[in-house]
């Protein structure tokens, strides 16, 4: 049965039907719905539900209940994410696995509170101190926002990591039906490493400190070895008409639903857009984008920051085509028709692109 | 043969990190000592925190977690709600417990978290080489005090018991310290009583030990003692706080 639901509670719920029974959070703009959600939900399902003095303490809360075996989640938004980031590094240091969700609003600072990609730096290259990764993934709708939510689950109980869901306020906030499907768990480790008391066996002991030489340099080649392993497999990426097209755009979240529609105009012209969706951002869809870039004129990069995912972008290209930028920030959502315009400035020969931008403003 | 005194069972038998006539050896042992009587290792869950007792898991035999600086009252708080049957404690020294984790600290008291804290008041930095700590006392000489502690500059010293008294979801707070056999002993007590008051799941209780530093505060183990008994505890009085078994 499809439900009515914003893309903040389609996470509380998927959550909730993913076992995760440990939540903590303290409320801010644009993820408020997830939080209201779980004060009602966790209740129900006799979980716990704590509304944190802290952004600190809510991650630290996740961390004491990761540690402890449970299935364990927090939410917030830009600033509150950048005050997690301290226990974000100690859960990924002590590999323990967790769910994070990001509803990206304006920054720097306060910021404002409409939707925004300006976090993609902070999501996938740490974020905190130390070499180390988060799981990201990108939804760009309620329903696969739920569908995430349940995967991160499962992915951070296999790798023993972090996992972030980086959304918007469009994303956490836009209602659209959503339908939870119940998957079947996968073959997921036995949590062994969790402290449940040391009655009759060794004890265990959670930590990210390593204060004996080389022992830390030991441990760090671990955790890049599982990053390796985490980027061979769990890459995930839409791509869309990237056989045909003369330019692919390379979006995600809210960007790429507008780039979508672009994708869809321009299959009725001899000018042809084709785009890369992707779906993790960590690992980056590297090998696809690497592939497309051999075949067309050129890239083009559309987010809702100062060009951050670009870079991500060039470095998969290798300078085999032009890889090009367009961004709003501060709130600022691209439209399809700033889309074209830019596809008709960036392409060399531009006469049909041109007719892209006609059927746009004939629009 | 009876055996009167022994090493806990609980306790690993290594040598510790800690400086000559430190005393989170014996806090340390204490909690070790109460583990192996009431038969409770196998059901307890510790907190190291960031600063002296950063290795606390390499001395006591049973489950514990790192947490953050500050964060032990948070990551505990999560522990428990997964675990509400199990011991679940925190140690924490003065600049984890009463500097950087402030917040977390009032707040799970506010809650009244059904956890034990213990408290570790050596009123100085020892981890960082000797920083004035919250709690250190007025005049007293540090790495960052070289004059003494001037409260025009740098605040007055925090009296974490009294100030968590003052919160409806603390249950059960005494200050006690270690500069005797017999305030030992009575420290112990007061560590049972925290344990007793989580096992009977009365809500949040800790335990607030002056403990010496003679390495940072300048002085041999001697001075240090009688320092606690004649400066410390002007300024931090022992004796029971709030105990919920004696509702006044």
């Amino acid at each position: 049965m499809k439900q009515l639901l914003t893309g903040n509670e389609a996470a509380a719920e998927a959550a909730i039907q993913a076992g995760c029974r440990y939540y903590y959070g303290y409320p801010i703009t644009p993820q408020n719905e997830l939080i209201n959600y779980m004060s009602i939900r966790m209740p129900e399902v006799g979980g716990a539900f704590i509304q944190a003095e802290s952004e600190i303490a809510a991650i630290s809360m996740v961390h004491g209940s990761a540690a402890a075996g449970g299935r364990a989640m927090t939410s917030s938004s830009s600033p509150g994410i950048s005050l997690k980031q301290e226990g974000i590094s100690y859960l990924a240091g002590s590999e323990l696995p967790c769910v994070m969700v990001n509803i990206q609003r304006g920054g720097p600072g306060l910021g404002d509170i409409s939707a925004s990609q300006a976090d993609y730096f902070q999501a996938v290259k740490g974020g905190g101190h130390g070499d180390y990764h988060t799981v990201v993934l990108a939804p760009s709708s309620t329903q696969e926002m739920a569908d995430l939510v349940y995967d991160a689950f499962d992915l951070a109980d296999k790798y023993r990591n972090p996992v972030m869901i980086l959304g918007d306020a469009q994303i956490g906030q836009l209602m659209e039906p959503v339908e939870f499907h119940k998957k079947p768990k996968k073959n997921l480790p036995a949590k062994s490493w969790a402290l449940t008391g040391a009655e009759g066996r060794k004890k265990n002991v959670v930590k990210s400190f390593y204060p004996v030489k080389g022992q830390l340099e030991e441990f760090n080649a671990h955790l890049q070895k599982k990053y390796r392993t985490i980027e061979e497999h769990e890459v995930r990426y839409e791509a869309i008409n990237t056989h045909k097209a003369d330019v692919i755009l390379v979006a995600y979240g809210t960007s790429a639903r507008i780039c979508k529609e672009v994708v869809k105009k321009s299959q009725q012209y001899k000018f042809r857009v084709g785009m890369v969706r992707p779906v993790t951002l960590w690992p980056f869809p590297k090998e696809i984008i690497r592939k497309v870039s051999e075949r067309v004129e050129c890239i083009l990069t559309v987010e809702m920051s100062a060009g951050q995912m670009v870079e991500d972008v060039k470095l998969a290209v290798e300078g085999r085509c032009p890889v090009h930028f367009y961004g709003r920030t501060g709130g600022g959502v691209p439209t399809s028709l700033e889309i074209i315009k830019k596809i008709v400035e960036i392409v060399p020969d531009n006469r049909a692109a041109n007719t892209l931008l006609q059927l746009a403003e004939v629009k | 043969m009876h055996a009167i005194y022994e090493k806990p069972q609980t306790f690993i038998d290594k040598a510790t990190h800690f400086c000559p006539g430190c005393g989170h050896g014996i806090v340390l042992r204490l909690i070790a000592e109460i583990l192996d009587a009431w038969g409770i290792r196998g059901k307890t869950i510790g907190l190291a925190p960031v600063g002296c007792a950063v290795l606390a898991y390499n001395y006591l035999d049973i489950d514990m977690c790192e947490a953050a600086h500050g964060r032990p009252p948070a990551v505990a708080t999560g522990i428990k709600r997964v675990h509400p049957d199990h011991v679940v404690f925190a140690y924490q020294g003065d600049g984890d417990l009463a500097a950087i984790g402030t917040a977390e600290i009032i707040h799970a008291a506010n809650r009244g978290e059904n956890i034990t804290f213990i408290f570790v008041n050596n009123a100085v930095y020892g981890m960082t080489s000797g920083q004035m700590a919250p709690t250190t006392l007025l005049r007293q000489k540090t790495v960052t005090t070289p004059s003494g502690r001037d409260p025009i500059n740098s605040g007055h010293p925090i009296r974490v018991c009294e100030l968590l008294a003052v919160l409806d979801g603390s249950s059960y707070l005494e200050r006690v310290s270690l500069s005797s056999p017999e305030n030992i002993r009575k420290t112990k007590k007061a560590i049972e009583k925290g344990f007793k008051t989580q096992m009977e799941k009365k809500g949040f209780s800790l335990i607030e030990i002056l403990s010496p530093c003679p390495i940072y505060w300048r002085m041999d183990a001697n001075e240090a003692m009688r320092y606690i008994d004649e400066e410390m505890t002007r300024t931090f009085p022992l004796g029971v706080v709030k105990d919920w078994e004696q509702k006044n």
